[in-house]
């Protein structure tokens, strides 16, 4: 059964959800719910425990701890039912090379027990939905890094999933790669598809997802709706200073600003932001200042740091 | 072991077929060396050694020295493409392609998918055994029909010599270190399980030894298959040879588990 909260129905639950490797914590006693047609985002660094999370998800991987109910069933019981009832783009490239853009479709139809002529009915509507059909009979290293994507997408679509689970989709892909990959994955979310989504990328998360949890070290560190989240930790705009000077640092102190500091740069937090700037640049300089809107990545590399992961 | 078992259903059958549909997209390539293979080998051995070779007294008769090694061929054909099958192949499936991962996310479980391959790879063996039988018997090297138990039993050997191989699978680091079971196994198992000379020629100890080769079990029973000799030495070879598959089945199921889901 799935649980009805608030009229919104749960389609993922976890409850103190952890993973541990050989004694290393990579998901760390973790509780969040996914809804009925939302985007769901995990973000986090490298190592954060997104992939382990989504793994657990589409019951690749066993939790080690806690419970985590899937479209209303136990991981752990009935890995087979909730297979069969979700989608996943896994975060590498696994398309079957010795197959056909056609046949990749039609033999994973075949993995859901989805007959044959309903198979190739699926397959062509997929294709021409991808927009992959007059590649129907290329091989798969015919394809470019965007195409694949696409028929990873159409193949995850194959057993018209509840749960569609997406591990970086656009990772290495060029410009006009990614945004294809978002106009087909927003033209899912306007058909009511419930989405988890992994990434790196805040401006793929801030435009795809309806709410986010960020992630560092197994734990989750914070959670809400994009927009929310940047108002409340960061406010709305950023003024970036690039300089060390140590000047701008106690001028910053004296006027009880809120700010960031990196080798090269300083990041000021402000509401409006416009004041501040004037004075800044007066004082020190126009050509080092510049005002913009506070984003997504502010958030992120203030509350999981700007150090590098692994 | 009752867990491992339970996880596998009819749908490892998907797996068979997946592989099925690359073997006959890919026909020709896949056809025509094997077909070669029994060809070379008749005429090496048949044409070329078998001049300089005497009958060989089997069962206390004579019989030809093509005779003789014809049904240790076929039994070497059989161990050959099943071991290959799962080594080589399901490696490069499992490693490079990520074909298993891409299973995974389905509703076939692990044990579906190693299962599905143990099975391919004995249907390999089972189409050598296949081809190398039809050779030999449109040569008139074996009896027909009784030979035709042949085919039973490539499949059965060839889940022994697919599931042997699945072990080392689960274990090898990189695709390099399959030197090691076939230089250390499978090429003494060619040499010295009775295919090319009888059993009895070696000194005693060997002779023992001998009989700890999988393979050696296998030449014996389609020796006397082929030549239609039919005794209860050849059913007790057969359930030495599905003991083996059963143990390593069970054995190279819990492997890859562990490799795959680390």
């Amino acid at each position: 059964m799935l649980n009805n909260i608030n009229n919104k129905i749960e389609m993922v639950k976890a409850s103190k959800l952890a993973k541990t490797f050989y004694n290393i914590i990579a998901v760390n006693n973790v509780n969040f719910s996914v809804y009925k047609q939302e985007c769901f985002g995990l973000l986090g660094p490298n190592g954060a425990g997104k992939t382990t999370t989504v793994r657990m998800i589409y019951c690749f991987l066993e939790p080690s701890g806690g419970e985590l109910i899937v479209l209303g069933k136990n991981v752990l019981k009935n890995p087979r039912e909730i297979k069969s009832c979700i989608g996943v783009c896994p975060q590498e490239n696994n398309l079957d090379p010795d197959l056909t853009v056609w046949d990749n479709l039609r033999v994973f139809a075949r993995y859901f027990d989805i007959g044959r002529n309903e198979a190739r009915a699926r397959c062509e509507e997929l294709l021409h939905f991808v927009g992959l059909f007059n590649k129907k009979d290329s091989r798969i290293d015919e394809l470019s890094g965007g195409m694949k994507r696409r028929l990873i997408i159409a193949r995850s679509l194959i057993n018209k999933p509840n749960l569609l689970i997406m591990d970086e989709p656009t990772t290495g892909l060029d410009p006009q790669g990614k945004h294809q990959v978002w106009e087909t994955i927003m033209q899912l979310k306007g058909q009511g598809t419930t989405f988890v989504l992994t990434t790196h990328y805040m401006d793929e998360a801030a435009h795809l997802c309806d709410r986010i949890v960020i992630m560092d070290k197994g734990d989750i560190i914070m959670e809400g709706r994009p927009r929310e989240l940047v108002e409340n930790n960061i406010g709305s705009n950023v003024i970036e200073i690039y300089s060390s000077d140590s000047e701008i640092e106690n001028y910053m102190k004296s006027k009880n600003l809120k700010y960031e500091k990196t080798k090269t740069h300083y990041y000021i937090y402000v509401k409006g932001g416009e004041k501040e700037l004037t004075e800044i640049c007066e004082r020190f300089g126009s050509e080092i200042c510049s005002l913009r809107m506070a984003n997504l990545e502010d958030v992120f590399l203030k509350s999981t740091g700007r150090e590098l992961r692994e | 072991m009752k867990r491992i078992l339970k996880n596998i259903s009819w749908r490892s059958l998907r797996v068979w077929q997946r592989n099925y549909d690359v073997y006959l997209a890919t026909w020709k390539v896949n056809f025509i060396p094997p077909l070669l293979e029994p060809f070379l080998y008749l005429l090496a051995f048949g044409v070329g050694l078998g001049q300089l070779v005497n009958d060989v007294t089997y069962n206390s008769t004579q019989i030809s020295y093509l005779k003789f090694i014809g049904p240790g061929l076929i039994a070497v054909a059989i161990m050959n493409h099943g071991f290959f099958e799962t080594t080589y192949a399901s490696f490069v499936r499992m490693y490079y392609q990520k074909t298993f991962d891409a299973i995974l996310s389905t509703p076939l479980t692990i044990e579906d998918v190693v299962f599905g391959e143990l099975l391919w790879g004995a249907t390999k063996s089972l189409f050598a055994g296949a081809i190398m039988l039809i050779v030999m018997i449109f040569f008139n090297l074996v009896s027909f029909p009784f030979s035709l138990w042949v085919l039973p039993v490539s499949f059965i050997a060839g889940m022994t010599f697919s599931s042997m191989g699945m072990c080392f699978t689960a274990i090898v680091r990189n695709i390099e270190m399959f030197n090691f079971p076939v230089f250390l196994f499978i090429t003494p198992m060619f040499l010295f399980s009775g295919v090319f000379f009888p059993l009895s020629t070696l000194p005693l100890w060997a002779q023992y030894v001998a009989w700890f080769l999988p393979l050696t079990f296998l030449v014996s029973a389609i020796r006397a298959i082929a030549l239609g000799i039919f005794s209860f030495n050849i059913l007790l070879q057969l359930l030495v040879l599905i003991f083996i598959a059963f143990i390593c089945t069970l054995l190279c199921l819990m492997m890859m588990k562990k490799r795959l889901l680390k």
